[in-house]
């Protein structure tokens, strides 16, 4: 009997708490080598598709983003809900195959990149999986003329399930 | 006096400091990592350039996905999952059939020593395809739909591939690490075997007007 007591009677013990900014700062530390900050902010809604034989994409510096979709509201009552392509950062406001856009676009990108890599530029090409393929052929024309010929179609990894293997 | 000790600094609020951080870099972090299927655009004629080359009829597959979404390869309408096996029997020719592509004997040198099943001199003596795919769509099919076809292409040039790495070097293909020039040469080496033969025709209309 007095054994349940004693414990009871002496209330919480406290717990020792000098470790805990330990354990934070590693989480800290963590997180912060793990972000990427997000620099543009996307005008266009970009559902991308799923595939099987996706690759990560190497070296995030030779990347330049093509975003193909519908706008996202705010901007729809602006532009109207057709197709919009954005580069980077910018919406096209060119009427028909945007080509000078790009090529605009392709040469200040390429700018920006070091000697040894001006021909290693990759565009990764964000397309709404919804949209038709005659705005994706003519951004891909408008890059053939600008000699930007690495592109990346953007994909989410989609898991199948492998029934037979040759 | 001068040997008056230094005040202990209060460590209490490092905590509540470290949170905060912790709990900014939570909310701006974004981990997804950019992933897709990297292709190659064909680069722009030249002015005066003979465009027409002449293929074989025998070399060439034709896919052609039309402003319905629907798919046919070779003449035949096809469900997409069914694109993987035929775009693999079309590229090997397992039966030397005349109906599919010409194979032709090709050496393709691998650094000496990194096979067991290749000559010590490290040449592999076989049959290369002549094939070539022919991928068309509409101005109206949906990206969706292209893409995937896209990636059933993909996938069968990367399974030979895989099946070849497999075989031979005893290593998945996407595990060769390029840094290592002995891994790069084979990888170069397959890549000559198993090429990437997929070829997107100039944009037309296809199927009827839009």
């Amino acid at each position: 009997m007095s054994k349940f007591r004693k414990k009871s009677g002496k209330g919480l013990q406290k717990i020792n708490t000098s470790s805990l900014p330990d354990i934070v700062f590693m989480l800290l530390f963590f997180f912060m080598v793990a972000t990427t900050m997000r620099e543009t902010e996307v005008q266009v809604r970009v559902k991308v598709p799923e595939a099987t034989e996706v690759k990560k994409l190497e070296k995030k510096s030779l990347v330049s983003y093509i975003y193909i979709g519908r706008p996202v509201a705010h901007v729809a009552r602006m532009y109207g809900t057709e197709p919009l392509i954005q580069l980077n950062d910018k919406l096209v406001s060119e009427e028909g195959i945007p080509y000078e856009s790009i090529q605009d676009f392709v040469l200040f990108e390429r700018e920006k990149l070091p000697e040894a890599d001006k021909n290693k530029m990759v565009m990764s090409m964000r397309v709404d999986q919804d949209i038709s393929m005659g705005k994706v052929d003519d951004v891909k024309q408008a890059l053939r003329r600008a000699k930007a010929l690495i592109i990346n179609y953007s994909a989410k990894k989609e898991y199948r399930n492998q029934g037979r293997q040759r | 006096m001068a040997s008056r000790e230094t005040p202990e600094v209060n460590g209490g609020s490092l905590a509540d400091i470290a949170f905060l951080l912790l709990i900014f870099f939570l909310v701006t972090t974004t981990m997804d990592t950019d992933t897709g299927i990297t292709r190659l655009l064909p680069p722009e004629p030249e002015e005066n350039q003979e465009t027409e080359v002449r293929v074989n009829k025998r070399n060439v597959l034709v896919v052609l996905l039309n402003r319905s979404d629907l798919l046919m390869v070779g003449g035949e309408v096809m469900d997409r999952l069914a694109l993987k096996d035929k775009t693999i029997e079309f590229f090997t020719n397992p039966r030397n059939d005349e109906t599919l592509p010409e194979l032709e004997a090709q050496e393709v040198q691998f650094p000496p020593g990194t096979s067991s099943i290749l000559p010590p001199d490290g040449i592999w003596r076989g049959n290369v395809s002549k094939g070539v795919i022919s991928l068309q769509n509409d101005r109206s099919t949906t990206y969706g739909k292209y893409l995937q076809v896209q990636n059933e292409l993909v996938a069968a040039v990367n399974t030979l591939r895989n099946e070849f790495c497999r075989l031979y070097f005893d290593k998945e293909y996407d595990d060769l690490n390029t840094a290592n020039p002995i891994e790069e040469e084979i990888q170069l080496g397959i890549r000559k075997i198993y090429k990437m033969n997929i070829s997107e025709s100039e944009p037309k209309s296809i199927g009827g007007r839009n």
